[in-house]
């Protein structure tokens, strides 16, 4: 399968597969992804709960073995690589966590924890270390004086996202899996990490897999935009391209969805009623056509493939929009 | 504040002791909810929220101490005997909450929770109940439900359940329905299919509802009258459409502008408010938002504005310096 305008992928992720045996059955978590991400672009990822975002971010960074498929990491795959070589590629990436409070452990400093990278990476110095996560702090928006010494629950939940963030740069990664960063945040709060995490991939000169349930939020910081359903991989398109034409009807339900703050805009009521089946026994062929308004015997039949439907934009449905 | 209010909450104030001194939760609010009418309560995380719902409910945390008056269809709810409470929250006042495991119980099947309530509280026959039973899930969009009723709530999807909590909730007919985050933790697509529900039945049956949420594109499209609250007091209150036309009070202008906007091209950098909410067991002596607020100045740091109307009478504003018309955002 042909995909996507990344001319230079820095990650490249080939047919994934990833599943999780429960009780003898098989749950279908992530089925032949394809993707490109491009050096130093935002590539979004939206869906439901359950469609397994973070289980395809886990198997990119190989904290999830896959059953099949490749992850090419600047040319190399991941999948393939064993011991002190794959960890030094994992070096290179990063991941942050959804819920910031918990991801940090409770007993240890923050100057610690930030640390913690450096030491596992062999950076025996101290005075060097400390000077990296000084740098680190003050880049997040923390003053290293005052921060340093504390625990995790001297701190807001955006303050610990802070924290996560430079936990995760501190190694100067290339590659930032962001998971939800923001979702456990309040409103408020959460323009100022997202306004962080677009400064950060300015300064670190990142490239970002960014994984939310907020299409709003995703469109603020994303050049691409892939929607996920039911571990399938239904669009993929430049963020305001997509936005203003999706292809896929799936993907015109979720911006159907998103409630606008304008008392004119009156809801619309037609989403249709019903829920996403469950990932143990997907539909068969296309697994969006329980819930599809244009559903018709080929959905049933045949698995429909990524194919463009117009400049960048790829969508997997028979009967799409465009 | 019309005088046949159903609901009226006056200078309510909720005091909570913690090991770090007085916690005010609830800071002075007044609020009227009318017949058949939807309020939307916004605010941030810990503004008070949840407390002045429980508050309401009389259903506060031991300790807490409340004063202020909350009358509800006529009567001076604080000043009920418990089982009369007991009896009022399961009729014409009830509640749903954000985690559906909240309002149901494990332990028990659909069909038993539902029919429970409608025996004891309109004294139905349980074959009639049951009846009531099987339409209420379908009208709250549960396929199939007499295959539910015998089904207990972990064997259903997080939607599904609020969809039941609901649908209990709705069960005796109630006059007022508070919703504290009724989809906060749902998925957008569900999210918006809950909020559709709400908005039908509460027009079906003329029930008052009060919807407590974060997103102010919730409250946007589905309430009547909105009330921000910050720091446990109301800063701003007014019918929806005069509020998103003119928002007099700083902070929800700036709760407004801080929310990506989807006709915003991406890495547009947002408007972020800085810093956050004071800590509740360290009033500041000042407006609360002063802070955080860009125009702040004078008196914002030594006193504390009132909640008033200024020039039209059901837009209320607690700021010294409100946000005039025309004045650049
Ligand atoms: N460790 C696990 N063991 C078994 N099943 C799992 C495990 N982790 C995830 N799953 C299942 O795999 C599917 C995909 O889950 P995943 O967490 O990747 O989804 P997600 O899109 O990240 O959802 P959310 O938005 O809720 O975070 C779900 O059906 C989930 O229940
Ligand atoms: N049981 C309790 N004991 C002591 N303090 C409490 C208790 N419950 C809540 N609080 C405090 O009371 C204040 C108001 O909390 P409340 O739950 O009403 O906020 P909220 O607006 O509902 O927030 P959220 O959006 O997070 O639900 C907060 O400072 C909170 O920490
Ligand atoms: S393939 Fe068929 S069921 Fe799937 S999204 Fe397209 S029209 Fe709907
Ligand atoms: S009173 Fe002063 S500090 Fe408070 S919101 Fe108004 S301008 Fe800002
Ligand atoms: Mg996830
Ligand atoms: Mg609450």
């Amino acid at each position: 399968m042909m995909l996507q305008a990344a001319s230079d992928p820095l990650l490249k992720v080939e047919n994934l597969v990833v599943e999780y045996s429960v009780g003898g059955k098989t749950i279908h978590a992530v089925s032949d992804v394809s993707l490109d991400i491009a050096r130093g672009e935002t590539l979004g990822l939206v869906g439901e709960s359950g469609c397994g975002k973070s289980t395809l971010g886990r198997a990119v960074l190989q904290l999830r073995q896959a059953v099949s498929g490749k992850v090419l990491f600047d040319g190399h795959d991941l999948t393939a690589l064993r011991g002190e070589t794959l960890r030094q590629m994992r070096r290179r990436a990063q991941l942050i966590f959804q819920d910031p409070i918990a991801s940090l452990n409770p007993r240890r400093r923050i100057g610690d924890i930030v640390a913690e990278p450096l030491v596992i990476a062999g950076v025996r110095d101290p005075e060097e270390r400390r000077r990296r996560v000084n740098e680190v702090l003050s880049a997040v928006g923390l003053d290293p004086a005052l921060v340093s010494g504390r625990l995790p629950h001297e701190f807001s939940g955006g303050q610990c996202q802070r924290i996560c963030i430079a936990r995760a740069l501190v190694l100067n990664p290339e590659f930032v899996i962001c998971d939800e960063p923001v979702s456990a945040l309040d409103v408020s709060i959460r323009a100022q990490i997202l306004n962080l995490l677009e400064e950060m991939k300015a300064r670190y000169g990142l490239t970002l897999l960014f994984i939310a349930h907020d299409l709003a939020v995703v469109k603020a910081v994303s050049d691409r935009v892939a929607v996920m359903y039911l571990g399938r991989l239904c669009e993929v398109g430049p963020s305001e391209q997509l936005f203003a034409r999706p292809a896929h009807p799936y993907t015109a339900l979720l911006i159907e969805a998103i409630p606008v703050p304008d008392p004119d805009v009156r809801p619309t009521q037609s989403v249709p009623v019903g829920e996403p089946p469950s990932p143990i026994a997907p539909p068969s062929g296309c697994r969006f056509r329980t819930r599809c308004p244009r559903a018709d015997a080929r959905c049933a039949a045949e698995v429909p493939e990524l194919r463009l439907v117009a400049p960048g934009q790829l969508a997997a449905c028979h009967h799409s929009l465009i | 504040m019309s005088g046949a209010a159903l609901l009226s909450v006056e200078n309510a104030v909720v005091d909570l002791p913690t090991p770090r001194g007085n916690l005010r939760a609830v800071d002075h609010v007044d609020l009227a909810v009318g017949a058949g009418k939807t309020l939307g309560i916004v605010g941030e995380s810990g503004c008070g929220k949840t407390m002045l719902s429980r508050a309401i409910l009389q259903l506060l945390p031991k300790k807490a101490k409340l004063s202020g008056r909350v009358m509800f269809d006529g009567q001076d709810l604080p000043a009920l005997p418990a089982e009369k409470l007991r009896r009022l929250r399961g009729r014409s006042l009830a509640v749903v909450f954000q985690d559906p495991m909240t309002s149901l119980n494990p332990v028990l099947t659909i069909g038993t929770q539902l029919t429970e309530t409608m025996q004891e509280h309109l004294e139905l026959d349980l074959g009639k109940a049951r009846q009531r039973a099987i339409e209420l899930l379908a009208a709250v969009g549960i396929p199939a439900p007499e295959q539910r009723l015998s089904q207990y709530p972990h064997q259903l999807s997080g939607g599904m359940r609020q969809r039941v909590a609901i649908a209990v909730a709705l069960s005796c007919e109630p006059k007022l329905l508070i919703a504290d985050e009724p989809t906060t933790a749902l998925d957008v697509t569900i999210q918006a299919q809950i909020l559709d529900l709400l908005a039908r039945e509460q027009q079906r049956r003329h029930m008052a509802m009060i919807i407590i949420t974060h997103d102010l594109g919730v409250v946007a499209g589905r309430t009547d009258e909105v009330a921000v609250m910050y720091a446990g007091r109301v800063v701003e209150r007014a019918p929806t459409p005069s509020l998103f036309k003119q928002m007099r009070m700083p902070y929800t202008e700036a709760l407004l502008a801080a929310l990506p906007k989807l006709d915003a091209a991406p890495h547009t950098p947002l408007p972020a408010i800085s810093g956050r909410p004071p800590d509740p067991t360290r009033p500041l002596k000042g407006c609360s938002f002063s802070p955080r607020c860009r125009y702040s100045a004078g008196r914002c740091g030594t006193e504390k504005p009132h909640l008033s109307a200024a020039e039209a009478p059901d837009h209320l504003y607690a700021c010294f310096h409100p946000i005039t018309a025309g004045a650049d955002a």
